[in-house]
C-alpha cells in the first residue's frame, strides 16, 4: 500500500480539460517536485488531491483510504494533508503564533495552552522565535511563508503540498524558505510545485514533468537532468535551468 | 375589504403627490446649497470654510425631527410662522445640503490637481475653472452618492407627518382612522408604495450613472 | 431648569433604544449577512428580500406597522417595545449590508487556507472570516450607532417618551420651543461627538496591522 496514490485523475473547467489522467504514488517521507509550464494544471492537481477542487474522474487514496469517496470525512483527511500557498494566505487577524495554533485548537480540539506551546515549537523550528507575536502585515514575505510552513507542520500531516512556495518572494528571501524545506525533507512527505531547480536537483527523490494535462516524464533528478527520455523534457529543463540557475 | 382599500387609493395618491413634491423640492434646495457648501469648503478661505464645517456638523448631528421642530415651532415662537410644507422642505433641504456637500466635496477632491492647473493655464479664472472644469466632472462622480441621498430624503419625508404635512402617511392615517379595519392593509400598501418609489428611483439613477459615465473615469466617490 | 429631570429621563430612553437596537441589530445583521453570502439559493434570496424591503421603506412606516398595525391581528406591543423591535429589525438590515461588504472584501485565500487546515465551513466562518469582517466593519458600525441615536427620535411619533418627546412636552407647556430644542440639539450633538470618540478609541484598541476598513460601503446618513 502506498501512502498516497493518485489514480487517473481528470479535471475540466467547462470545456477546458486541464488534467487528462494523472497517476503517481508517494511513500512516507518522500519528496517529489512537479515542474511544468504555466497553466498546465499543477495547482489544479494539488487542489484535486486535498479535495478543495475534487476531480471529475479518478481516485485519490491516502493512507489506505479513498478520499475521493464523498462518504469520507474530508475535514479529517485534510488535517493529514498540509498545504503551503504561493500567496501565503496567513490569517490576517491573527499573530504568527495564533496562525499556527488555531488549527490545533479549533480542528484538533487541543487546549489553548498546549496548542500555543506546540505552535511556539514549530515557529522556532522555522527560525521565527522572535516573530511569534507579529501580525502577518508586519512580516516579510519570507517570514510569512515560514509561518505558512509552520502552520502546516503543526497539524502533524503525513504530506505537505507546496504550490510554488517561493514564487511570490523577492530573490534574496527565497533561500530561507528553501532551507526550511530542505531541513524537512525525509521527516514528512512533500509534493512541491516549484521552478527552483537547485531544490529539485538536491532535495527531490523524483521529478515529475507535467505538460498538456499529463505527466510527460518522471524520474530521479539525476536521470531527468542527464538522460531525459523525451526531447520535450530536455528542452523544458534546459530552458528552466537557464532561467532559475543550476543551484 | 379589498374594495375599501381600492377606494382609498385616490386619497393615498393625493398624499403621494405631496411626498414626491417634498422630495423633489428638498433635493433641489439640498443640491444647490450642497454644491455651494462643497465649493466653499474646498476652495474658500478659513472663516468661510470653518463656518461651513460647523454648518455640516450641526445639520448632520441632530435628528431631522428636532430640525423640523426648531423650524416649525421655533420660528413661529419668533413670529415667523411657516406653513408645514415650507418648514418640511426647509428642514429636509438644509439637512440634505449638509450630506450632499460631503458627497460633492469627496468628488471634487478626487479630481486630479492637474485639471485646475490646466484650466488656469488657459487663462480661466478660479470661478470659471470650478464652473466649467471641476464641477461637471465632480457632479458626474457624485451620482452614486446622490442616488443614495435621494432615497434617504424620499423615505424621510414621512417624518414630516409629525409637523402636520398631509403627505402619504397622514393621508393613510385619515383613511384608517375612518375605517379601523383597514389599518394594517393601508400601512402595508403605503410600505409597498414607498418600496416601489425607492427601487425605481435607485434603478433610474443607476441608469443615469451608466449613461453619463465618462470612460477612464471610474473613480469611486468617497463616502 | 425644572425641565432637566424629565429631559434626563428622555435621554436615558434614547440611549436605551440606541444601544439595545444596535446590539440586536448586530445579531440580526450577522445572521442576514452570512445567510446572504453563504446560504443556499433559498436562504440567500430570503435574506436579500428582507434587506431590500427594510431598506426600501421608511423607518416610520415600519414603526407604524408594528405599533398601530399589529394590534389588528392580535399582537399588541407597548410603544417602547414596538420601537425597540422596529429599530432593531431596521438596523439589522443595514448592518447586514455593511457586514456583507466586509465579508466580500476578505480575500478568498483566507477561506481556502482555513479549509486546508481541516476546518469545516462553519468553523472557517466563525474563526477566520467573521473576526476579520467584524473588525473591518467597525467604522460602518460607528456610523450606524450615530444614525440610530438620531433616528430613535422618530419613536416619539409612536408615543415613546424619549428625549425629543420630553422636549416637545415641556416646550408645549412653556411655549419656549427655541430654548428647549436648542438644548436638545446640543445634547444630540454632544452625544454624537462623544460616541464617535469612544468608538474611535475602541477601533484603535482592536486594530490589527494590515486590516483596514472596507472601502465603498455605501453608508446611510449618520
Ligand atoms: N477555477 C477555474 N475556472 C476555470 N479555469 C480555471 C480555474 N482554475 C484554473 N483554470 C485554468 O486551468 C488551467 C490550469 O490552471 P492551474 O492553475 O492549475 O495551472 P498551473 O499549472 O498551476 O499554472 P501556474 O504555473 O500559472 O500556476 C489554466 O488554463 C487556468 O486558466
Ligand atoms: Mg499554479
Amino acid at each position: 500500500m502506498h501512502m498516497l496514490e493518485v489514480k487517473d485523475v481528470h479535471k475540466s473547467y467547462g470545456n477546458l480539460e486541464v488534467l487528462k489522467g494523472i497517476s503517481f504514488t508517494m511513500e512516507k517521507g518522500e519528496t517529489k517536485v512537479i515542474i511544468g509550464t504555466s497553466g498546465t494544471g499543477k495547482s489544479t492537481l494539488l487542489y484535486c488531491i486535498n479535495q478543495l477542487n475534487p476531480p471529475d474522474k479518478g481516485e485519490v487514496w491516502l493512507d489506505g483510504e479513498e478520499i475521493t469517496n464523498p462518504e469520507t470525512d474530508i475535514n479529517k483527511i485534510r488535517q493529514k494533508i498540509g498545504f503551503v500557498f504561493q500567496e501565503f494566505n496567513l490569517f490576517n487577524h491573527l499573530t504568527a503564533l495564533r496562525n499556527v495554533s488555531i488549527g490545533l485548537e479549533k480542528v484538533k480540539g487541543m487546549d489553548k495552552e498546549k496548542a500555543q506551546e506546540r505552535a511556539m515549537a514549530e515557529l522556532t523550528r522555522v527560525g521565527l522565535k522572535e516573530q511569534v507575536q507579529q501580525y502577518p502585515a508586519q512580516l516579510s514575505g519570507g517570514q510569512k511563508q515560514r509561518v505558512g510552513i509552520a502552520r502546516a507542520l503543526a497539524m502533524d500531516p503525513m504530506i505537505i503540498l507546496f504550490d510554488e512556495p517561493t514564487s511570490a518572494l523577492d530573490p534574496e528571501l527565497i533561500g530561507d524558505v528553501l532551507d526550511v524545506m530542505k531541513a524537512l525533507a525525509g521527516s514528512v512527505a512533500m509534493l512541491v510545485v516549484t521552478h527552483e531547480m537547485g531544490f529539485a536537483r538536491n532535495v527531490a527523490d523524483e521529478i515529475i514533468f507535467m505538460e498538456g494535462g499529463i505527466i510527460v516524464e518522471s524520474g530521479p533528478p539525476k536521470q531527468m537532468f542527464q538522460y531525459p527520455k523525451k526531447p520535450r523534457t530536455k528542452e523544458f529543463l534546459g530552458k528552466i535551468s537557464t532561467l532559475y540557475g543550476k543551484e | 375589504m379589498l374594495e375599501a382599500l381600492v377606494d382609498s387609493l385616490p386619497q393615498l395618491l393625493e398624499g403621494l403627490k405631496f411626498t414626491i413634491g417634498l422630495t423633489i423640492l428638498s433635493l433641489i434646495l439640498g443640491s444647490l446649497l450642497g454644491i455651494l457648501l462643497a465649493v466653499g469648503r474646498s476652495y474658500g478661505k478659513p472663516p468661510l470654510s470653518s463656518f461651513i464645517l460647523i454648518y455640516e456638523k450641526v445639520f448632520r448631528g441632530i435628528p431631522l425631527l428636532v430640525i423640523f421642530f426648531l423650524i416649525f415651532f421655533g420660528l413661529s415662537q419668533l413670529g415667523l410662522g411657516l406653513d408645514p410644507i415650507t418648514a418640511a422642505v426647509l428642514g429636509l433641504g438644509l439637512r440634505s445640503a449638509a450630506y450632499q456637500a460631503q458627497i460633492y466635496r469627496g468628488a471634487i477632491n478626487s479630481i486630479p490637481k492637474g485639471q485646475m492647473t490646466a484650466a488656469s493655464s488657459l487663462g480661466m479664472s478660479k470661478l470659471k475653472s470650478i464652473r466649467y472644469i471641476i464641477l461637471p466632472q465632480a457632479l458626474r462622480l457624485s451620482i452614486p452618492g446622490w442616488s443614495n441621498e435621494l432615497t434617504i430624503v424620499l423615505k424621510d419625508t414621512s417624518i414630516a407627518f409629525s409637523i402636520g404635512v398631509i403627505e402619504l402617511m397622514r393621508q393613510g392615517r385619515y383613511v384608517y382612522v375612518r375605517n379601523p379595519d383597514l389599518i394594517l392593509p393601508v400601512l402595508l400598501l403605503i410600505a409597498l408604495i414607498y418600496f416601489i418609489l425607492v427601487i425605481s428611483a435607485s434603478k433610474g439613477l443607476n441608469y443615469l450613472e451608466k449613461k453619463y459615465k465618462m470612460s477612464g473615469f471610474e473613480v469611486g466617490v468617497e463616502r | 431648569m425644572d425641565s432637566l429631570p424629565s429631559l434626563l429621563d428622555g435621554l436615558s430612553i434614547t440611549l436605551l433604544l440606541t444601544f439595545i437596537s444596535l446590539t440586536i441589530g448586530l445579531v440580526i445583521g450577522v445572521a442576514l449577512a452570512l445567510g446572504r453570502v453563504y446560504g443556499n439559493k433559498i436562504i440567500s434570496s430570503v435574506c436579500i428580500g428582507y434587506i431590500e424591503v427594510i431598506r426600501g421603506t421608511p423607518l416610520l412606516v415600519q414603526l407604524f406597522i408594528l405599533y398601530f398595525g399589529l394590534p389588528s391581528v392580535g399582537i399588541i406591543l407597548t410603544p417602547l417595545s414596538a420601537a425597540l423591535l422596529g429599530l432593531s429589525l431596521n438596523s439589522g438590515a443595514y448592518q447586514a449590508e455593511y457586514l456583507r461588504g466586509s465579508i466580500q472584501s476578505i480575500p478568498s485565500g483566507q477561506m481556502i487556507a482555513a479549509r486546508t487546515l481541516g476546518m469545516n465551513r462553519l468553523q472557517s466562518i466563525q474563526n477566520i472570516i467573521l473576526p476579520q469582517a467584524l473588525r473591518i466593519s467597525i467604522p460602518a458600525w460607528s456610523n450606524e450607532l450615530i444614525y440610530l441615536l438620531k433616528y430613535t427620535s422618530i419613536a416619539y411619533i409612536i408615543q415613546v417618551r424619549e428625549l425629543t418627546a420630553e422636549g416637545k412636552f415641556i416646550a408645549a407647556d412653556t411655549f419656549r420651543f427655541i430654548e428647549i430644542f436648542v438644548i436638545i440639539a446640543v445634547i444630540y450633538l454632544a452625544l454624537t461627538v462623544l460616541l464617535t470618540a469612544i468608538i474611535d478609541k475602541i477601533e484603535k484598541r482592536l486594530s490589527i496591522p494590515g486590516i483596514g476598513a472596507a472601502e465603498s460601503i455605501a453608508l446611510r446618513n449618520a
